[in-house]
């Protein structure tokens, strides 16, 4: 039972962190820091610009993939033993 | 029979042919493989499903032309389409695929031990699912007679009779395996184009950094810039810092998108067809790739198509394009009633400025810009022709999912589940089939005869999908003391404050006249636009079902335990019936 509160404390903390970032670089950097963050260019982009139409996207794919990640770790460490 | 059509036709008529090989090779035998394919798909395969799944007409004709006249105000859709899926990858997709059962008002039934809140679930699936095919009906229609020159009846026709044939014979099997190869023919479609143009623009064949790079006609100004100047130069905002209606706008619009993405039915049915827990995350990790690999080409075929047409009617400043010199394309768009011009100063040039008196491009369609992209670049006819079947892939394949979503509802949480329990699996099988052949029938009437309120009512089904949907679902998997009494009661106040947000507005039912409010601007709550307001609607629904829980008490103790049970991946079952 303590072994199941555990798992999911870890997988709550990690949806923490990752909702976290999933904010910072949409409806932070793409929308409420886009005038300040659009003063500096990543090429042609104004950085702003640039989180908002690429930039998030791109993070948004790596959020997924890094959580698929860690959670397939989780569960073997938790849930593999037992049954 | 010009060499266009020709290929067009073998384009689309090919690709019917595939989906239709496909369709008998997967055909269902079982529930199981019609609800959920057996279970059996394998992540990668699941996330191309979900990305022809997800990607319909809007995304494939007309996102990149909303971005393109909206600049960097695209940016909601773009963020807002693609956020959804780490939501659903974290908080809804692995639970519910763990609970194992075929719908999602069969998982709302389980967990809120109630059958008032199944029909409430499916209540709300039917409106958000059936206002999404409509559009998609529409799409169709559209794509056969602009490509083929095919009455928009009939092409409504002959798509109504594809997807029967592989949506009824092949259930969730045969469209899975559909939308795969429906997949390759629209993201096929989308780029080729894209890397044409990029390549010509700015000689970088990726249009992701296309759109980042300078302008290849030596002058060494990055295209972005370029197009700042030109669209600022004719009165029009700033084409990267045009904010639509407001930061707070943008913020509640991306939101509602995000979540109303998440809480789609027939998005979320696609994860009950994968074998694990682990699977269904690691398909939300590859649909987002597939998926954004159409969003992130998309902000380059916009930003890049407005620069073309702008270049076209006025090659340099002050210099406008003679209206009897016009390309071949522009005759041709303009036959189809999508582009107008009007001389207004008499002086047969073309005007094209933000200045409503003085503008002479009276209609610019914003469908065109994806349209009508390779022939303004001068591609060959085979990519046009392209076009035309990536077009309809992407409408037939968001179709037959919402069609299944719509028919295991009905057939399996409202008969089975609730009138005829008694039901053998052959005649929920049987009847499933009917009422998707019912359904495609309602979904062609209504594609052949739009209602008024057809264009309002994607926001609806947002709306809808965002207050009710996405809200119950989340509570149910994170909060274990959330009971059926305060579930039912959040989202029936999410869906109420919405629709009463959205109807008066819009007018009740979207009749025009009956919206109390107006839609003037000034009415609006804190300036957010009716389609941006499921967000607002979502909040209303955790304020209203946290205080009904304080007073009415916590669910029994066998759910609570039952939801223990879902968070936990291990000893993951088979997809079964009770």
């Amino acid at each position: 039972m303590e072994k199941k509160t555990t798992y999911w404390q870890e997988n709550l903390r990690l949806i923490f962190i990752c909702l976290t970032i999933w904010f910072v670089v949409s409806f932070g950097f793409g929308l409420l820091l886009v005038e300040q963050l659009n003063a500096y260019r990543l090429g042609g982009y104004k950085l702003g610009f640039w989180f908002a139409q690429q930039g998030s996207i791109y993070a948004f794919v790596g959020l997924v993939f890094w959580y698929s990640a860690k959670m397939n770790k989780l569960d073997k460490k938790y849930c593999e033993k037992g049954s | 029979m010009d060499e266009l059509k020709l290929y067009t036709y073998i384009a689309v008529f090919g690709s019917f042919a595939l989906y239709f090989a496909i369709a008998w090779w997967a055909r269902a035998s079982s529930t199981s493989e019609f609800y959920v394919a057996g279970g059996n798909i394998s992540p990668l395969q699941n996330g191309m499903a979900i990305g022809a799944d997800w990607m319909s007409a809007a995304s494939f004709i007309s996102m990149a032309g909303l971005i393109a006249f909206l600049g960097y105000g695209g940016s909601v859709f773009l963020m807002g389409w693609t956020g959804g899926y780490v939501l659903l990858a974290m908080l809804l997709a692995p639970y519910m695929r763990k609970h194992g059962k075929f719908t999602v008002p069969e998982f709302i039934y389980d967990r809120y031990y109630s059958k008032t809140a199944r029909v409430v679930a499916v209540v709300c699936l039917i409106i958000a699912s059936l206002t999404y095919i409509i559009g998609q009906m529409k799409g169709v229609g559209v794509a056969f007679s602009r490509f083929m020159e095919v009455e928009y009846d009939l092409g409504l026709g002959i798509g109504m009779g594809v997807v029967w044939v592989y949506a009824v014979l092949g259930g969730m099997k045969g469209i899975t395996y559909t939308q795969i190869a429906q997949y390759c023919v629209l993201i096929f479609a989308y780029t080729i184009p894209a890397i044409f143009i990029s390549l010509q623009l700015t000689g970088n064949p990726i249009p992701q950094l296309g759109l980042g790079s300078t302008l290849a006609d030596g002058s060494g100004v990055y295209l972005l810039d370029k197009l700042d100047m030109v669209v600022t130069d004719l009165g029009f905002k700033e084409y990267t810092t045009d904010n639509m209606g407001g930061t707070i706008n943008m913020f509640a619009y991306t939101l509602s998108l995000m979540i109303g993405t998440a809480g789609l039915p027939h998005v979320i049915m696609r994860f009950f067809t994968v074998p694990s827990v682990q699977a269904a995350r690691a398909s939300a990790g590859y649909a987002l790739v597939f998926i954004a690999l159409l969003y992130t080409v998309a902000p380059a075929v916009g930003a890049m198509a407005r620069l073309n047409l702008l270049n076209t009617i006025q090659p340099e400043a002050g210099q406008n394009l003679e209206y009897a010199e016009r390309p071949q394309w522009f005759k041709d768009w303009e036959k189809t009633g999508l582009l107008k011009y009007e001389d207004k100063n008499g002086d047969g040039k073309i005007q094209y400025v933000a200045d409503k008196d003085a503008n002479e491009m009276v209609k610019v369609d914003r469908d065109i810009m994806v349209l009508a992209n390779p022939a303004i670049a001068n591609l060959p006819n085979w990519v046009i022709a392209l076009v035309a079947a990536g077009g309809l892939a992407a409408a037939l394949s968001t179709a037959a999912g919402l069609l299944l979503a719509i028919s295991s509802s009905i057939s399996h949480d409202l008969m089975k589940g609730i009138l005829l329990p008694n039901l053998s699996e052959g005649n929920e099988l049987l009847s499933s089939r009917i009422v998707m052949t019912v359904s495609i029938l309602i979904a062609g009437y209504l594609g052949l005869n739009p209602p008024g309120f057809a264009a309002g009512t994607v926001a609806l089904a947002f709306g809808l999908a965002a207050s009710s949907i996405f809200p119950a679902l989340m509570m149910g998997i994170f909060v274990r003391k959330m009971s059926g009494t305060a579930a039912i009661a959040g989202m029936c106040s999410g869906i109420g404050i919405t629709m009463l947000y959205v109807f008066q507005h819009k007018g009740i039912m979207f009749i025009p006249g009956t919206s109390f409010l107006g839609g003037m601007e000034p009415n609006w709550f804190f300036g957010i636009s009716p389609n941006a307001f499921g967000a607002v609607g979502a909040l209303v629904n955790f304020v209203v079902a946290f205080v009904v829980l304080q007073i009415t008490g916590p669910a029994p103790a066998h759910i609570q335990k039952m939801v223990d049970n879902f968070r936990i991946p291990h000893g993951v079952s088979a997809i079964h019936d009770h």
